[in-house]
């Protein structure tokens, strides 16, 4: 039987509503999952039975990503004929990308497209006629991926790895040309400058690997928040927010019950909604559970609407709240404006605020303008040097990252000048993934182009 | 007149040619090798030493296979290094300064003695074929002999192409053009037109050599002096364990300067690789002085090596300043170097140009793949090197042999020796240039070591029947005490008592708080399994050679096995076998220029079609799922 590496990648059409699901296929499938996965009634994998669906939770880092379905099917009964498993999603777009960002970290690989069936055609589980439309698939795919990945790339980004890889490659060179022609080309002295150089590329990759969680915010939509004292409205709010744009979805309750969680998209930018508990002291157990949870979600949220509930105007308990989202991005929202106008200056000196009515809809354009123009004409990117919004992107560069420190590492305990090669190539190739370049013969050119050589 | 039938035919007696030669004769083929010249079977035209960066390797591996490069260079060298010592294990090379007469002497006596092989002094013209059976897709043409300028015919079941730079070859300096082989040796003028007319891709490229100078007119006292290694490491494994130490000769170091860079620079349009005499392509490692002052012009001064020809002989070669440049030139520009004041030149330096055929046309077995029984090897092939050319001829050799055996082929893959790289290279890729082996280009050169060889390709050369008995039960000796001695370190407990402590601070290394394990010690970067030793007393004895396989084995062990997963998945795709005959044009969705290369190449397995530039991993993936309805569906 032909088996290949662990595969997974999100098998269904990635929708911000419903289930989501991500599909895990090769030797490694098991121990990939088993290392995520706790079955709610504390099951241990290797007894979860093949072909039976577990409840449960993803688990990474010492954090849950989602509530899950995972489905166990054992080789050879499986589509692919390897083992594979399934992990059906709750949390929409967001929390299945990081599930499955997860599932890449712990030793599986995105599948390329039309994988899944590739293997099952190579297992002999599908037939000519089945297989002969998915070359077509992986034809017109790749090309589609190709012109996507190149069109993803933003130019300054592109010039950024572009320039990596040639410092990186020049390196490479250097270290090589001195292997070949060792009479004429000298290492004396040349790692001590090319810790440097790679602790230099080590930053520059680290830093847009951090910018990966910003750029997702375009592609995976913008994580906002609505909170506020109870009863200023923050249900009303979602509720008018949803009603303008028909195309919304149902509403799934997330890992938290009482946080209530929907997507809507305000014209290229999508919002991933949280509604939560009323943030006030409580002494009720129950209710400040909830805060807790209100609190947290805030604490991940890009973007906070605070509701004020405007006859009441701006109370301590409000200056109190505002002030624990001081590192946040937070627009005001005085609501009930057609009952009582609020005035005085912004509390905290909060830059954006807007006035409107939950209740008759007043003002909610204003604020997706507001919305829009502060995360997608420039202010959310401008902080940042680069942004990095593609998964498999991440993946490659996060690959070079482990290839650099293993050169790093390798100069601080004094290894060999051509094993430092080894994992510098590593670390140009898998840049070069990021860009689309292929490998070949890069290195013999860049040493011939670069070192006078030979006899 | 038509003579006797022999199995075999070696056309050309260059380093390809004597390794091919070599091979048939020994596996029990009736072997007859031409040569323009019996005066110069083996011949060193261009630079007096064997081996080098990455090329020690393979001369390491013709011998692991049984080959005669490496005992040849071991009975006739006259300087020895071991290169890049200082760096690790896997660039180490081997490079030995040869007697040039000596060399080709050695080897012609081993060609004469050796049962089953016929030397001749003749010009090959013609290489002679049968025709198809039927025009069924698998009937080919297949080799029945050659034809010699004298109009005789030679009979035969296989042909081996080692034709080295003779074909219709053009030795140039200046304005003078010769139509010859190198030093002045008759070129072939009728093969090529052969080659063309079965159809060969025939090409054309350049290589070039430097000045001969008179050792007496040279004023060593201008120079730096380069002796050889105080132990000689021999290049056979035959000698691994013998005292090679003799005499050695020594080799001189001095610069060019601006004053020469200047001369070339205002005679460089008198160069006729610069004013377009020269058509041929040149390799890029070993520019000519004047390409390195034209592309290098930044370079204040370059390397000058100079290096004896041999013990009985006045020239010296002048390693580093390679040209074509006209005589006056020459004289003037080597005259600028220190040292070389009132040289006299014995040779000019001088370009060839000559023809050799695109290896894309040939499979990893070397055999053409549209003409049953023809072989190529060498400079032929478009490899540039006599190391190079030994390790094609060895394999071409043993792959004729085998085939009329009625055996199975032998192919090494990139996985196995630094020989798979250069075969698979020079078959998969349309090498622009005269292709030299270098060791950025395995991908695997932590396994591919000189000084494991022996240890990877022993099972290959004594299945094949080239390495005797004896020495391949010293391979499986020295590898099953590697392994064990590699677990019973494992095992070995090192205390931390005083005298432990004391030994490693000897060391720099150290001291151990709570007892370690000596394979742990070991993978000290200050320490080895050598120097362990006095920590180890229920050590067996072992030879210095298996000891340094265990010390390498155990420091380098996180890489190696990093290297060694990334073979596995290698091998998968090079497992997968693309039947010879498939048409890709019934292949859908192939994008246009990867079923163009296909076509062109017809690549061997999916591994190698996905070498092929312009086959992308979606062109690989279509090839894979279209060849899952045949040969390797599930099992």
């Amino acid at each position: 039987m032909y088996t290949g590496d662990t595969i997974a990648a999100i098998a269904t059409a990635l929708s911000p509503a419903g289930i989501n699901v991500i599909r895990i296929s090769g030797e490694n499938a098991f121990s990939v999952t088993a290392s995520l996965f706790r079955s709610a009634r504390g099951k241990d994998f290797s007894k979860i039975r093949s072909g039976s669906v577990s409840y449960g939770f993803i688990e990474f880092e010492g954090e849950v990503l989602d509530e899950v379905l995972m489905l166990k099917m054992a080789a050879p009964h499986t589509y692919t004929c390897e083992d594979v498993t399934e992990i059906h999603t709750h949390g929409g777009i967001l929390v299945t990308k990081r599930v499955l960002e997860a599932i890449l970290l712990s030793g599986a690989r995105l599948a390329e497209s039309g994988e899944f069936t590739k293997r099952a055609f190579l297992n002999g589980r599908i037939d000519l006629s089945q297989a002969e439309a998915v070359m077509d698939v992986i034809g017109s795919g790749s090309d589609l991926a190709r012109r996507n990945s190149m069109k993803q790339l933003r130019g300054d980004l592109r010039e950024m790895i572009g320039r990596i890889r040639e410092s990186i490659i020049l390196e490479t060179a250097h270290i090589e040309a001195a292997l070949d022609d060792p009479e004429h080309i000298s290492l004396d002295g040349f790692t001590e400058t090319l810790l440097p150089k790679v602790n230099g590329l080590l930053e520059e990759l680290k830093s847009l690997l951090a910018s990966f969680d910003t750029g997702k915010i375009i592609k995976d939509g913008l994580n906002v928040v609505i909170a506020g004292r109870p009863n200023a409205g923050k249900s009303s709010l979602l509720n008018a927010l949803l009603k303008e744009e028909r195309a919304i979805v149902t509403s799934v309750a997330g890992t938290t019950r009482d946080t209530i969680s929907e997507s809507l998209d305000i014209g290229g930018l999508v919002l991933n909604l949280t509604d939560t508990a009323g943030i006030r002291q409580s002494g009720d157990l129950v209710e400040s559970i909830g805060i807790d949870r209100a609190l947290k979600a805030a604490a991940e949220a890009q973007l906070i609407l605070y509701l004020i509930d405007s006859p009441l105007g701006v109370t301590d308990e409000d200056k109190d709240n505002l002030k624990s989202f001081s590192d946040k991005k937070v627009i005001l929202i005085y609501n009930k404006d057609d009952l009582v106008k609020c005035t005085g200056d912004a509390p905290l000196g909060i830059e954006h605020s807007v006035r409107i009515s939950a209740l008759t809809g007043d003002g909610i354009e204003e604020l997706k303008e507001l919305i829009k123009s502060m995360f997608l004409a420039g202010t959310l990117t401008a902080g940042h040097d680069m942004i990095l919004t593609n998964v498999r992107h991440a993946g490659h560069i996060r690959e070079a990252v482990d290839s650099l420190t293993l050169v790093k590492s390798g100069i601080e305990s004094g290894v060999d000048e051509d094993l430092l090669s080894i994992d510098l190539m590593d670390a140009y190739k898998a840049l070069g993934m990021v860009t689309g370049e292929e490998y070949r013969d890069d290195l013999a050119d860049k040493i011939f182009s670069t070192f006078c050589m030979g006899k | 007149m038509v003579y006797e039938k022999h199995d075999v035919i070696v056309i050309g007696a260059g380093h390809a040619g004597c390794e091919a030669a070599l091979a048939c004769a020994r596996l029990g083929l009736s072997t007859l090798i031409f040569t323009m010249s019996v005066d110069n079977i083996a011949m060193m035209p261009c630079n007096p030493n064997i081996g080098g960066t990455s090329k020690g390797h393979l001369v390491r591996e013709v011998d692991a296979l049984g080959g005669e490069m490496g005992r040849n260079i071991d009975r006739t060298f006259i300087q020895s290094r071991m290169l890049n010592t200082s760096k690790g294990p896997a660039v180490q090379s081997l490079r030995a300064q040869a007697d040039k007469k000596d060399y080709s002497a050695s080897m012609r006596k081993v060609l004469e003695e050796t049962p089953l092989l016929t030397i001749r002094q003749d010009e090959v013209v013609d290489i002679l074929v049968e025709n198809p059976v039927d025009d069924s897709v698998d009937s080919k043409r297949k080799i029945s002999g050659v034809r010699t300028v004298s109009g005789n015919t030679y009979p035969s079941r296989a042909v081996i192409l080692c034709t080295g730079v003779y074909l219709d070859s053009r030795c140039i300096y200046g304005e003078v053009s010769v139509p010859s082989g190198p030093s002045g040796l008759p070129r072939s003028t009728h093969l090529s037109d052969s080659l063309r007319e079965l159809g060969l891709p025939v090409r054309r490229f350049k290589t070039g050599t430097p000045a001969r100078i008179a050792k007496s007119s040279i004023d060593f006292s201008k120079m730096e002096e380069q002796q050889g290694d105080e132990h000689v490491v021999p290049f056979s494994f035959e000698n691994i364990n013998k005292d090679m130490d003799k005499d050695q000769e020594s080799c001189w170091l001095t610069y060019t300067n601006l004053e020469t860079h200047k001369i070339i620079r205002d005679n460089i349009d008198r160069s006729p690789l610069y004013n377009g005499r020269i058509e041929g392509v040149g390799p890029r490692y070993c520019p000519s002085i004047e390409d390195k002052v034209m592309r290098f012009a930044e370079k204040e001064r370059h390397q000058v090596f100079i290096e004896p020809e041999g013990r009985y002989t006045e020239e010296m070669y002048i390693s580093g300043m390679s040209s074509s440049l006209p005589e006056d030139v020459q004289y003037a520009m080597y005259r600028s170097v220190p040292g070389l004041e009132n040289a006299v030149i014995v040779r000019n330096a001088y370009a060839i140009e000559y023809d050799c055929i695109d290896a894309l046309c040939l499979k990893h077995t070397l055999e053409c793949k549209d003409i049953d029984g023809l072989y190529s090897a060498g400079q032929a092939n478009g490899s540039s090197g006599y190391e190079e050319a030994a390790a094609q001829g060895i394999i071409a050799g043993i792959n004729a042999a085998l085939s009329l055996l009625g055996k199975q082929p032998l192919v090494l893959d990139r996985s196995d020796a630094y020989i798979g790289v250069l075969i698979d290279d020079l078959v998969t890729k349309s090498t622009p240039e005269p292709y030299r082996m270098m060791t950025s280009r395995a991908e695997y050169r932590l396994l591919l070591r000189q000084d494991n060889a022996d240890l990877r390709l022993a099972d290959y050369g004594h299945r094949v029947g080239l390495l005797s008995d004896e020495r391949y039960e010293d391979v499986c000796y020295k590898r099953s005490l590697i392994d064990s001695e590699i677990e019973r370190v494992k095992t070995v407990g090192v205390s931390s008592s005083k005298e432990v402590a004391d030994f490693l601070s000897g060391f720099d290394s150290t001291p151990i708080s709570d007892g370690a394990i000596l394979f742990d010690l070991i993978k000290r970067p200050e320490l080895s399994y050598e120097a362990l030793a006095p920590l180890d007393p229920e050590r067996p004895e072992i030879r210095p050679d298996i000891a340094a396989q265990i010390n390498i084995e155990i420091k380098y062990e996180g890489y190696i096995k990093r290297q060694k997963i990334q073979v596995a998945a290698f091998k998968k795709l090079e497992e997968k076998m693309i039947p010879p005959t498939l048409d890709y044009d019934l292949v859908p969705s192939l994008r246009i220029e990867a079923r163009q290369k296909l076509k062109a190449i017809r690549p061997a397995s999916i591994g190698q079609a996905s070498r092929i530039s312009g086959v992308s991993p979606a062109d690989v993936n279509i090839l894979l799922i279209y060849l899952g309805r045949g040969d390797f569906k599930s099992e």
